[in-house]
């Protein structure tokens, strides 16, 4: 098959509250390739969550309007009904949450979880799923696999637990796989060894990856191409060499230039986004940055506050949504870049 | 030296007791949380105390200030022996010592206003500020950022970065000498932090107070420390200036630390050394023998199972406690410098650390020592 394994388009989802309606993914398109890895950045609130979950069919249609498409090797996942997102979920597609303690059944045997992941999926026995489960945990790199097996997830550790997680996920060899920042529970240490471990799986099963995190060092380190999001639009998109060495939106640029980074000399002062992340009920007319922006004062007729900037694409493959204009966008990064590679040098 | 030092630890150990099952339970054991930490905090200075879940260091901060009582060894604060106090008599004290908690949902009372919370010390301690409570605390919440016309509004009106600066607020209130921060700004957004990061700093300067600044982000610890010391499974093994530190950790494990932080900055992060550490952390029940990292140390021999470490000064200001310590031994040392694809490689044949130091002050960047031969010779770190 050619084509990417996911495409999403004009993906929105609506959660009618009392308060409101909140806009938790307002309009975001992207595509993943067989092989490759895609980061969702953004904090909290963004949409990256909501956006991987809508495409899971993780989330209660009778609580959220769901429209556009999200096309799994060209089927649409979007306007598929429940049962049959479900046979695909766990055996195409499959996810990794953050908190493995959470995710993991504290009342069974970890080895009769991943059984059961691989019997709702495939025509096997219980000792043939069983020898499915112990090879899985091998794989990801368990001690012992053949004891370990009939555990109960408190005996085992954090790191442990991801990567029972990841065994659950993968065991099924699914298609696409997305990761909602599966590390961000784990220490430093442990960290370095499941993101090795997602890399050396993918590569094996050449997997469609998505990435969700907030760690710019994380996406530096695993990333094909990087999507950033903001108040549930995507706001920047590209490969990983546009999003870090050609970044163009100005949110971007100040997620980049405001963490403290050991690359660095160290600096004085840190130099933050100012202001604080939108609302979604009550999300700013037209760029959902604007309130936080440094250079909105440079687009005319403060455009930024009332029209919704749309996506450029100004490089073949990078897109942009801000109204600042094209040279105007490069000579800010560049300026920007060139202090931050100054702190550097 | 001892003259402007606002706190001094001596071998604090905090130990839990672990009970069996029954109506009477036994005491059948006991997790050693801290076992033997020993460091001091100048005036208006920041010590960084890093390390991963269930190093220690929380208990450490805790123990400090009393939350905790330490099963053994002394806190000085101010000159003041408190492991001994009792709570009548620690109270007085209390207004020198503060702590500013990780998670600013669960650090505020729900159903008090931020005025009512940000005066509560003062209240408590007795204090009559010039111009009263509320003036005292609307002049605090316009110095952390917040605005003073909020005094009523309750904390679930607030974002995640303004509830932490009600936090800091009230633990500045009192014009403390020390505050403990425990993780202040892991909860929050990444474009929050710097704001946080910065407001510490500046209020540091402002109130001449001392941090201790429990973090498990290296970074963060980085851009706000002095001093840094790094914790493992209760106990510190490497201690020393930031600079120090960070451009030639001696340690094992804080290299293997360094290493595997992703630096975001793609070409020089997949052209970076990095030290992949085998396993977890063992039990704090059933810690090992001898040195407590070397069941995941890339280092270990024979005499790390038997005799335990002692932390021993190894340059100016360098505390380590490893019997192999990196940068001391006669091997080829390979320093990668992480800058845009561009490796620059060196080989120093059996550098002392100081020169090792030396080498890597200009340039900024130097975590990823990676002794080449130990690479492959134990099958455990691996470069990728």
């Amino acid at each position: 098959m050619s084509g990417p394994m996911l495409d999403v388009r004009d993906l929105r989802v609506e959660f009618p509250t009392e308060d409101g309606i909140v806009h938790a993914v307002d309009g975001v398109s992207f595509t993943v390739e067989r092989g490759k890895t895609l980061a969702i950045v953004g904090e909290s609130g963004s949409g990256k969550s909501v956006t991987s979950q809508a495409i899971m069919g993780l989330l209660n249609r009778q609580s959220a309007n769901i429209s556009g498409q999200a096309l799994l090797d060209g089927v649409d996942l979007i306007s598929m009904d429940d049962d049959e997102v479900r046979t695909r979920r766990g055996s195409t597609m499959a996810m990794i949450f953050q908190d493995p303690m959470s995710s993991l059944h504290p009342y069974y045997r970890v080895g009769d979880q991943i059984i059961e992941a691989v019997r709702v999926h495939q025509q096997v026995s219980k000792v043939q799923a069983r020898a499915q489960a112990i090879d899985m945990l091998a794989k990801v790199g368990i001690p012992s696999p053949e004891r370990r097996v009939d555990d109960y997830p408190h005996q085992l550790s954090g790191g442990m637990r991801q990567r029972v997680m990841i065994a659950m996920a993968l065991v099924n060899s699914p298609e696409l796989l997305i990761a909602d920042e599966p590390t961000t529970a784990l220490d430093v240490t442990v960290q370095a060894q499941i993101l090795e471990l997602i890399q050396r799986l993918q590569e094996e099963t050449n997997t469609a990856v998505i990435l969700i995190t907030h760690d710019l060092g994380i996406v530096a380190d695993v990333a094909d191409e990087v999507m950033v999001m903001y108040g549930g639009r995507a706001v920047e998109k590209g490969s990983l060499d546009d999003i870090y060495y050609r970044p163009q939106m100005p949110y971007t640029l100040g997620l980049l230039s405001s963490i403290p980074r050991m690359d660095q000399v160290i600096v004085d002062r840190l130099d933050p986004i100012p202001g604080n992340p939108p609302s979604l009920i009550n999300l700013p007319q037209g760029c959902v940055f604007s309130p936080r922006c440094t250079y909105r004062d440079l687009v005319p007729d403060g455009r930024c506050g009332t029209e919704r900037p749309s996506m450029d694409e100004p490089e073949p493959g990078h897109f942009v949504r801000c109204h600042l204009t094209q040279p105007q966008r490069v000579e800010i990064s560049g300026r920007i870049l060139a202090e931050l590679s100054g702190d550097r040098a | 030296m001892t003259s402007n030092e606002i706190l001094t630890v001596r071998d604090l150990q905090v130990h839990f007791p672990v009970k069996g099952r029954g109506l009477f339970p036994r005491r059948i054991g006991e997790i050693k949380a801290v076992d033997g930490v020993s460091f001091s905090l100048a005036e208006q200075e920041t010590l960084g105390l890093v390390g991963e879940s269930g190093c220690g260091k929380s208990t450490t901060g805790r123990a400090v200030l009393r939350l905790l009582q330490p099963t053994g060894g002394q806190v000085l604060l101010d000159g003041v022996d408190t492991t001994r106090m009792s709570r009548r008599a620690l109270r007085p004290l209390r207004s020198k010592a503060q702590m500013i908690f990780q998670d600013p949902y669960n650090a505020l009372n729900p159903r008090q206003t931020v005025g009512s919370i940000i005066g509560a010390p003062f209240r408590i301690q007795g204090i009559d500020p010039p111009g009263g409570i509320r003036r005292a605390v609307q002049d605090l919440m316009d110095r952390v950022g917040l605005n003073p016309e909020h005094y009523n509004r309750y904390p679930n009106e607030f974002s995640g970065g303004q509830r932490q600066r009600i936090g800091i607020a009230r633990a500045v209130a009192l014009r403390p000498k020390l505050i403990v921060c425990d993780e202040p700004v892991s909860a929050l957004d990444v474009s929050i932090q710097a704001q946080i990061v910065n407001l510490l700093r500046d209020l540091q300067q402002d109130f001449k107070v001392s941090y201790l600044f429990i973090a498990h982000d290296l970074s963060v610890v980085r851009q706000i420390s002095d001093r840094v010391a790094v914790m493992y499974l209760g106990h510190i093994v490497e201690s020393a200036s930031r600079e120090d530190l960070y451009a030639s950790p001696m340690h094992p494990y804080t290299h293997a630390l360094l290493s595997a932080v992703p630096i975001p900055d793609p070409r020089a992060q997949k052209s970076r050394e990095r030290i992949l550490l085998q396993g977890d952390l063992p039990s704090p029940m059933n810690p090992p023998s001898g040195c407590v990292f070397r069941t995941r140390c890339f280092r270990a021999e024979e005499r790390c199972s038997v005799e335990s470490p002692e932390l021993r000064e190894l340059a100016s200001g360098h505390q380590v406690a490893c019997h192999f310590p990196v940068g001391h031994l006669p091997v080829d040392i390979t320093i990668v410098g992480p800058d845009s694809g561009f490796t620059e490689q060196m080989s120093v044949k059996g550098p002392l650390a100081s020169e090792v130091v030396a080498d890597m002050a200009g340039s900024g960047t130097g975590f990823g020592t990676v002794p080449d031969e130990l690479d492959d010779s134990k099958g455990n770190p691996r470069a990728i």
